[in-house]
């Protein structure tokens, strides 16, 4: 046979294929018997777990997991409101508290009061009268410092949001773009829950006199922009970034010999918590199995494991941290917080009010 | 055309329909007021402006410097043209956050330009402007080349003989019967780079922002569906007119040219000014395309304690790491390339089907309705590349969701969106040479005793093989490439090389970083090596079928 | 090959009222009504300038064109819901369109392959073919590499593969140099007698025609303006159009009186049997006949051309349209020189009312 032939052999292969495709589309999810059978986690594209513990939890419950895509956070909970009603899964992870009123406003959970809920801290509990989300974890974005630039120009690294408008940080400041980023939305509701909704344009005005620097992408502002990092290494110029607590610890692995401090440090009093919750999906094909892995992921096996794998703190208070996060990792007191309520209300307006007033 | 119509209304209109549908849409009621206020918005017209005029402006410079390129490739032999020929296509797959991090280290802070002349580009236009020449370079240099190489240089000897002086003959001669491939590669370099986003977000910062970024916003962030929606429908509206003006322009240049095998019209350049033509475009390819590539190159061996494979060590112990989050690059690279086979087929299936019935149709329309119909189909091809991805996805979302066409979570959804994509290329690379075909030869094969399926077999076939395997390329790169519906559809326990690097970026660490530029390589490696691959598959195009 | 043929049918293809207009339904057809039979083994040329329509013609036969009106007959059956790959026919194009991919014997052995003839009996007939057309020994070589002639040679080849009932040949031999275009022409008439092919050829060279054809049909604006076989059609052109597409040009009005012509020129002696009444008449060269100066109608020579076997002589009379004559290289005058001329009858030719 020629190649001419084979190539339209292959290629009629393949309209058969696709036109096959269309008749038997709905097999991939749609069998009964294989949904009683299989739990479907829709999440965003920053969740991770240990094969093992998601193993364990197979072998426990009998259920198999089905890990469905949802994008970055703010594409996924936007993802299963246009899905609502037929949802891709039985249980989401990961709508987090600038968008947790959104969720419950859209009627996409039903109530469901996972077992460990009294092992998480009240203040973690952001809709404890109906249940309709689960506190899995929290963490919280932080301006990041690279120690070695402080230490070589024997400035001492700044602590709070009034340090970083001080002429010894000018022009040292990355951050990202609010309407693009998260971790940068969550810097302006941090400034926002600092300085109120009246004081909150004033500071950044200063800070933009102060020479911040706004990129697009945590990844630019991180990689790209930030001296500290190991993209940034030799070429990142900025000793200040908006990042997350969890970076510093991050930066250590790997490295041998392990060192005495991670090369990066956080300013403490610029944290902004985000809390991550998860919730049963209305109209679940798996509302049992649903359960049950709400169950788990509240679980302290799944909760010990959330640190090393997605770079968070276990909601549960009697989850063990792993010795990386206690060496490493910053103990943050006070960070600031804003009522889910609040931020979805105003969060479109602050955004653009943001804009006009940093990026013009 | 069933096949490719079917394709389209299902995969693409009636989920774009459905998105806007569902923007300008409340309660049943169609709110077509909000149109007016968006349209009203001096911010809107500000991003549409400078949407169209950077993707002009990038169009021209990308066919600026790529053209002499085109001609290099088509008609000089020289060593290692193949290799190069599949060098200049990595830009193409490679994920735009890492293009940007690679191009920032060029033209940035601390960059080559700024260690040599103290010349900083990032956060200007210029870098956005020199990222899309780098992008589209392999477009133009492929759509044309491809053409250019199999027309007969003694056509333009003619007109040299008539007395024609070189550029005289070139522009009299050869441009018009390139026209209609130019005029194909510039549309496409147009839609990629008025759609563009990465680009555009990474290089020139947040200061800058198209059509498609605030589409993304209100999209994806904001949820905002009726401004996405119209913003859509202004970006539709933008698109379709510039398709109308490229098949106006196209139509009174299309002809049937005289087309021989590419092989025999290149040979090595002679005399100070090919050489000089050569060289130069070596040193364009050089600074613009593979110094980029090497800074990622670089990046991936400093390991921390100096040069070395560390990185590629660690990742490829990845996969038997105990987490979901770490992704063995042999199973990374494998879904891509299953991906990447199956949305090659799909698009080079429907995307032939359609550029057969293209060529078919316009000869044989003879009322001016047909016409208009025929061309209608050729602008509705183009329309996924002006479309934004995320319009695509979550119109996939709310409208492939019931059995018998439940993809949401099925394996396909992935290549069918690459395909998506994949498809206006194949046409775009088909069409300028089928229509080329000359039709005497088609009805010769008729007279002797051949089908009309045979002719299409026998004769079209055995003349685009060339068209259609850099169609193949080019759809296969765009799928191993394709980072924006990937991203969100793909099942995240089977990412792609791309998904897999943006994964690794994401999270801060030495380690992590490596690994990203470590698997970027890869991925230019296995891009450049396919590509490669897909070129040598050649049949001795003599020998017919004895 | 024709074990279907109408038993009724003693033509291998009939043409009737075959109308093919281009565009719109006014103005000049294509093809006006046009019937044509050719009867098996016969070899038909159709002469006619360019845009008479003689290649819509074969077009039409070979179905690459549909007809407006009229039907196309094959052995007998009708062939308008037949697809062109189906109707048997070949066709030689005038730019042979070799198929430039393959080579040579691909080429030749398409049609073969077409019709799922084995490879075994493609190889010979590629290699008889070859031998025939005088390309022994050429399977392999490309087509690009091949000089006009020899790609001239492989189209017919390839024509002729499948052997096909009716080959039809558009401008066979038109872009050939003089003397390997009269030497086909004699090859090409010995290989159709030998092979017993039918042969529907198309050409503006009468040099072609004639030396090729059993009978040739004269087009002109998409009609026929004359058919007859080559002798009939020299000797007795029907028309003006014909005459001087002929290359015949000593034509003149006249109006006939018994057994002469009342002409420009005087009179001109007619055939016997001529009605009489105004017509318009040719002289053929060799009917115009020098004369000793007082003699016949004075005339200046005022050209003269060597034409190998004679002489041809431009003469301007004193009265009346220059006419041209034909006479033997010993008998030419000079330019300049004045000579009488007299007519033979046998070389004047009374020609229809031209449709013009």
């Amino acid at each position: 046979m020629s190649t001419t032939s084979r190539i339209t052999a292959t290629a009629l292969a393949a309209a058969v294929g696709v036109s096959g495709l269309a008749a038997c589309g709905g097999s991939g999810g749609s069998g009964s018997a294989a949904d009683a059978k299989t739990v479907r986690l829709v999440s965003h594209d920053s969740f991770f777990a240990s094969k093992s513990v998601l193993a364990a939890f197979e072998k426990e419950s009998g259920y198999k997991i089905k890990l469905l895509p949802g994008g970055d956070a703010g594409k996924a909970v936007n993802q299963a409101i246009l899905s609502k009603g037929n949802p891709q899964g039985d249980v989401f992870f990961g709508i987090d508290n600038t968008l947790l009123s959104r969720g419950l406003k859209e009627d996409l959970f039903s109530p469901y009061e996972a077992k460990g809920l009294d092992s998480v801290p009240a203040a973690l509990q952001l809709d404890k009268d109906e249940h309709r989300v689960t506190p899995l974890d929290y963490g919280d974005i932080c301006v990041n410092y690279d120690r070695a630039y402080f230490t070589q120009h024997k400035i001492a690294p700044p602590k709070t949001f009034d340090d970083l408008i001080k002429p010894a940080y000018k022009n040292l400041l990355v951050t990202e773009n609010s309407a693009t980023s998260s971790p940068g939305l969550a810097f302006q509701l941090g400034t926002i829950a600092k300085y109120g909704a009246s004081g909150w344009q004033g500071y950044w005005k200063k800070l933009k006199a102060n020479g911040v620097e706004v990129v697009d992408g945590w990844e630019q502002a991180y990689n790209d922009r930030f001296s500290g990092s190991a993209g940034g290494k030799g070429k990142g110029d900025k000793p200040l970034v908006v990042s997350y607590a969890s970076s510093p610890p991050a930066e250590v692995i790997g490295k041998k010999p392990a060192p005495k401090e991670a090369p990066t440090g956080v300013a403490t009093g610029t944290c902004f918590r985000q809390i991550e919750f998860g919730g049963l999906l209305k109209g679940a094909r798996n509302e049992k199995g649903g359960k049950a892995l709400l169950d788990f992921l509240l679980s302290r096996k799944f909760q010990e494991d959330e640190p090393l794998q997605m770079f968070v703190n276990p909601a549960r208070k009697d989850a063990k941290v792993p010795e990386l996060f206690t060496k490493y990792g910053a103990k943050i007191d006070k960070p600031a917080t804003l009522a889910p309520a609040t931020i979805t209300q105003n969060r479109e307006q602050w955004i653009k009010q943001w804009s006009s007033l940093v990026l013009k | 055309m069933a096949l490719p119509l079917a394709f389209f209304a299902l995969f693409f209109a009636y989920p774009v329909v459905a998105i806007v549908g569902r923007g300008l849409k409340d309660g049943g009621q169609w709110r077509l007021g909000r149109i007016g206020e968006v349209v009203a918005d001096p911010d809107v017209l500000h991003v549409l402006w400078f949407t169209v005029w950077q993707a002009a402006a990038s169009t021209a410079l990308t066919l600026l410097i790529a053209l002499p390129g085109a001609y290099v490739f088509a008609r000089f032999d020289f060593p290692g043209k193949q290799v190069l020929r599949a060098v200049v296509m990595v830009p193409f797959v490679l994920p735009t956050v890492v293009v940007g991090s690679a191009f920032l280290a060029l033209v940035g802070r601390g960059g080559l330009l700024d260690d040599l002349w103290g010349v900083r580009l990032d956060t200007s236009v210029w870098a956005i402007l020199l990222a899309h020449v780098f992008f589209n370079y392999a477009v133009v240099v492929r759509t044309v080349g491809g053409l250019w190489g199999q027309l007969d240089p003694r056509q333009e000897e003619a007109a040299r003989v008539l007395g024609a002086g070189r550029f005289t003959a070139w522009r009299r001669v050869t441009l018009p019967a390139l026209g209609p491939a130019v005029a194909a590669a510039a549309l496409m370099v147009f839609l990629f780079t008025f759609t563009s986003f990465g680009v555009v977000q990474i290089l020139g910062g947040p200061t800058f922002s198209t059509l498609e970024v605030e589409i993304y916003r209100q999209t994806a962030d904001f949820l905002d569906l009726p401004t996405a929606a119209v913003l859509t429908m202004i970006q539709f509206a933008a698109v379709l007119g510039l398709l109308a003006l490229h098949a106006w322009t196209v139509r009174r240049r299309e002809s049937a040219l005289r087309l021989v095998d590419a092989a025999q019209t290149a040979r090595r350049p002679r005399g100070r000014g090919q050489w000089a033509l050569l060289w130069g475009t070596l040193a364009v390819i050089a600074v613009l395309l593979v110094m980029p590539l090497a800074v990622l190159v670089e990046r991936s061996f400093a390991a921390p304690g100096g040069y070395g494979p560390a990185f590629y060590d660690t990742l490829l112990s990845a996969g038997s790491a105990d987490s979901t989050f770490a992704v063995a690059p042999l199973d990374a690279l494998w879904n891509s390339l299953a991906y990447g086979a199956a949305a090659t087929l799909i698009a080079l299936v429907v995307g032939g089907l359609a550029a057969a019935a293209l060529t078919l149709r316009t000869r044989s329309a003879e009322t001016p309705a047909a016409g208009q119909l025929v061309r209608g189909f050729d602008a509705l091809l183009m329309l996924p590349l002006g479309v934004s991805a995320v319009t695509v996805g979550f119109g996939f979302l709310i409208t492939l969701d019931e059995p018998p066409l439940d993809l949401r979570s099925s394996w396909w959804l992935v290549p069918l969106a690459q395909a998506l994509v994949g498809v206006p290329f194949v046409v775009r690379t088909m069409l300028p040479v089928l229509r080329a075909v000359d039709g005497r030869l088609r009805e010769a094969a008729a007279v002797l005793g051949a089908s009309p399926w045979r002719v299409w077999r026998e004769v079209d076939l055995p003349i685009v093989r060339r068209a259609v395997l850099i169609a193949a390329g080019f759809a296969f790169a765009v799928s191993l490439g394709e980072f924006g519906a990937t991203v969100f559809i793909a099942r995240p326990d089977q990412p792609t090389l791309p998904v897999a690097v943006a994964r690794l970026l994401g999270r801060a660490g030495e380690l992590n970083y490596g690994q990203a530029m470590a698997l970027s390589t890869i991925l230019m490696v296995v891009c450049a090596g396919a590509l490669l691959a897909l070129e040598r598959i050649r049949p001795t195009d003599h020998s017919g079928e004895f | 090959m024709t074990a279907q043929a109408d038993t009724t049918a003693r033509e291998m293809l009939r043409l009737g009222g075959v109308t093919v207009r281009f565009g719109t339904s006014e103005g000049q057809p294509a093809l006006d009504a046009v019937d044509l039979d050719v009867a098996p083994h016969e070899i038909v040329c159709v002469l006619g300038p360019s845009g008479s329509g003689k290649s819509t013609l074969l077009r039409v036969v070979a179905g690459l064109q549909q007809a407006d009106a009229g039907r196309v007959l094959l052995a007998g059956r009708d062939q308008s819901q037949v697809p062109t790959h189906r109707r048997g026919v070949g066709l030689m194009f005038q730019d042979h369109q070799l198929f430039p991919q393959r080579d040579v014997a691909g080429n030749v052995a398409f049609g073969l392959r077409m019709r799922g003839s084995s490879r075994a009996e493609q190889e010979r007939t590629v290699a008889e073919l070859l031998e025939l057309v005088g390309l022994p020994g050429a399977q392999r070589r490309a087509v690009a590499s091949l000089s006009g002639g020899e790609q001239q040679r492989v189209a017919l080849a390839r024509a002729l593969a499948p052997r096909p009932r009716l080959l039809m040949l558009d401008e066979p031999l038109g872009q050939l140099d003089r003397g390997l275009r009269e030497r086909l022409v004699v090859e090409l008439r010995r290989l159709f007698r030998e092979l017993g092919t039918t042969v529907l050829a198309v050409t503006h060279d009468q040099g072609e025609a004639f030396a090729l054809a059993d009978r040739v049909v004269v087009m002109q604006n998409g009609r026929i303006a004359q058919t007859g076989t080559p002798l009939e059609v020299w000797q007795r052109p029907a028309t003006e159009f014909v005459a001087r597409f002929l290359g015949f040009d000593n034509v003149v009005a006249a109006t006939v009186q018994g057994e002469a012509a009342v002409t420009p020129w005087g009179k001109v002696p007619v055939p016997e049997g001529t009605a009489d009444g105004p017509c318009r008449l040719l002289v053929r060269p060799a009917g115009v006949r020098l004369t000793p100066a007082p003699e016949g109608l004075p005339c200046t020579v005022t050209a003269r051309t060597f034409r190998g076997t004679h002489v041809a002589l431009l003469l301007q009379p004193t009265a009346g349209p220059r006419l041209e004559a034909a006479c033997a290289l010993r008998d030419a005058p000079e330019t300049g020189e004045r000579v009488g001329i007299a007519f033979a009858s046998e070389d004047v030719v009374v020609l229809d009312a031209a449709p013009e």
